[in-house]
């Protein structure tokens, strides 16, 4: 112990005391705080670009998710319309031959009715003139034959005889 | 303590060498007690700081000792500012006369002297002179200087280098970018916690960095010891404890005072436990690099001396690998030392700032 | 006669030195046991060696 406090020099301590203070300060100034500001500076650009990076590449997973999601929702689209084209397709089908039935079934019964009521006219039509005719033949047969009394008494007779009283 | 050290190895070496040497004589001749002792001097002396910056010494055939190297400004207080270079002191033979005052250096310290250099001493042979304040450039503070602009410069480069390379440290940053990530990633945010490394970064950064650089540079053959010296520990334990107080939350002092969730007797038994705790811990930073490092450079160089002990090619040769394989233990250890002490630090200041979540 | 410090310095060594020795032992087997957490149970057991070494050098310079 004594030999170390004997060993001490003061000028020694108080040179290496300034100058180390000095230094301390200088190389904060000049060295250490450029240095590691430089370094921490590159570390965080490093840092940013691996981050940068990667959030990039997740981008493009996403949006390769999102492509083969688009490709298959058209493709599923796609089948619909297809499907749907066919349904509707059919179905148009389908429902304009039906409608052709119906008109057709209509016109069918229409000229069916046309044709009936024709026919009835013309079965009344043919029924008048028959009548008429045949009132006039039996007016000239009427004629003809009560020309003569005797045949206009066995007439009466007959009609009397009909006629059951 | 270090002296004993010091004696523990020279014994180890003699026990090797004098049979060698001396062909089986157990008493050391008085030639190899001598060089013994100046090796000794010669390592406790390049263990402390000095005030010129030395990197060889020899002595020539006309017995004169020629130094190679070069001075350094001498600084003193001494009733105004006294500053002269350390070559008019000329290592401790010369009088240095400034404005009508004499300075000599004795034994690595500047005392007052009369015109004749007179040392005058008491009982326990310690000198009487008074000896001035001394905030002289010595060695350790040249080499402190020569460092921190050397610091200065590398990390303003690698800064400067971000903002031209868009963001990309180049040269020699590439090397020490990682290094100061590891200090922010494994140090800083571990132990202190992420709301406050921050403001600690600057001093752990600058503190690995600093003490590293010096425990290398002390390996060089230049012959420099900052980190193996007292002061400049204590300089930054102080900073240290300093800061870790300053910036110490309330839960801190709480935990030392009071300790919450302990029985009354507890509390007070605790609190001066705690209380040294605080002082310990920078203290124990202190003498941790100061030590760990000293001791290296004893071992290291009471190695290498070794060599100028035997004389003999198997001894040589054998001192050379153990002070190589050293070396590289001492590479590792300069390393290690700098990152406890950070690390140690970092732990101070996350003890400081800690929020406890229990109460 | 009296034993001089530098006996109770290699004393407190020889402690220090086992009770790192304890401590590397147990980091390794640690670290046997869980390889991942190498790197964190290095720097506990830096940090628990550190404070050994502490208190053993607080001792040797209180020699």
């Amino acid at each position: 112990m004594d030999k170390l406090i004997n060993e001490f020099s003061f000028g020694l301590f108080f040179w290496q005391l300034l100058i180390f203070i000095g230094l301390v300060f200088l190389l904060k100034k000049f060295a250490w705080k450029p240095i590691l500001d430089s370094v921490n500076e590159r570390e965080n650009s490093i840092k940013e670009a691996l981050y940068s990076a990667d959030k990039a590449r997740q981008e493009m997973e996403a949006l390769n998710e999102d492509n083969k999601k688009i490709i298959m929702e058209a493709r599923a689209e796609r089948e619909s319309l297809i499907k749907d084209a066919k349904i509707t397709g059919s179905k148009i089908v389908e429902d304009a031959k039906n409608e052709a039935k119906v008109v057709a079934e209509k016109l069918i019964s229409q000229a069916q009715e046309s044709i009936n009521s024709e026919k009835k006219a013309a079965i009344e039509d043919l029924k008048a003139q028959v009548a008429d005719v045949s009132i006039k033949i039996a007016e000239k047969i009427l004629r003809s034959e009560l020309k003569h009394n005797d045949k206009q008494s066995e007439l009466i007779d007959d009609l009397i005889k009909d006629s059951k009283l | 303590m270090l002296k004993n050290v010091l004696n523990f190895f020279l014994i180890i070496a003699f026990s090797f060498a004098s049979p060698i040497t001396a062909k089986g004589t157990i008493a050391p001749d008085s030639k190899t007690e001598n060089k013994k002792t100046n090796i000794k001097e010669y390592i406790l002396h390049h263990l402390k700081d000095s005030h010129d910056f030395n990197l060889l010494s020899y002595t020539n055939e006309s017995g004169k000792k020629t130094y190679v190297g070069f001075p350094l400004p001498v600084i003193l207080w001494d009733n105004g500012l006294k500053i002269f270079s350390s070559s008019k002191l000329d290592h401790g033979k010369a009088i240095a006369s400034v404005e009508n005052n004499y300075y000599r250096l004795y034994h690595d310290k500047i005392y007052k002297t009369d015109v004749e250099g007179t040392i005058e001493y008491d009982k326990e042979n310690h000198p009487t002179n008074l000896s001035p304040l001394d905030l002289s450039i010595t060695k350790g503070v040249a080499s402190i200087l020569f460092t921190s602009i050397i610091m200065f410069f590398l990390f303003k480069s690698l800064a400067d280098s971000y903002k031209k390379n868009n963001l990309i440290a180049n040269g020699m940053g590439r090397f020490f970018e990682p290094i100061v990530l590891y200090v922010r990633d494994e140090i800083a945010i571990p132990n202190i916690g992420k709301k406050y490394y921050k403001k600690y970064m600057s001093y752990l950064l600058t503190l690995f960095f600093f003490i590293w650089f010096l425990n290398i540079l002390g390996l060089t053959p230049l012959g420099i010891n900052v980190t193996g010296n007292i002061a400049v520990t204590f300089c930054l334990a102080l900073i240290t404890f300093i800061i870790t107080n300053i910036t110490a939350k309330k839960t801190y002092w709480k935990h030392i005072f009071w300790m919450p969730g302990v029985p009354l007797p507890m509390k007070i038994a605790l609190a001066p436990i705690e209380l040294l705790g605080v002082i310990i811990k920078p203290f124990a930073l202190m003498i941790r690099l100061y030590a760990n490092i000293s001791a290296g450079h004893i071992v290291l160089m009471s190695l290498i001396s070794l060599i100028f002990i035997f004389r003999n090619w198997i001894g040589s040769s054998l001192s050379f690998i153990l002070a190589f394989s050293i070396s590289i233990i001492e590479i590792l250890v300069a390393v290690l030392q700098a990152y406890i002490f950070t690390v140690l630090s970092a732990l101070y200041f996350g003890f400081a700032v800690e929020e406890h979540e229990h109460e | 006669m009296e034993i001089p410090a530098i006996v109770g310095a290699g004393l407190v060594v020889i402690g220090v030195g086992i009770g790192i020795g304890n401590i590397g032992k147990g980091a390794m087997e640690a670290i046997g046991r869980q390889p991942d957490a190498t790197g964190k149970i290095q720097t506990v057991m830096l940090i628990a060696a550190a404070l050994v070494e502490g208190i053993g050098f607080a001792a040797l310079f209180a020699v």
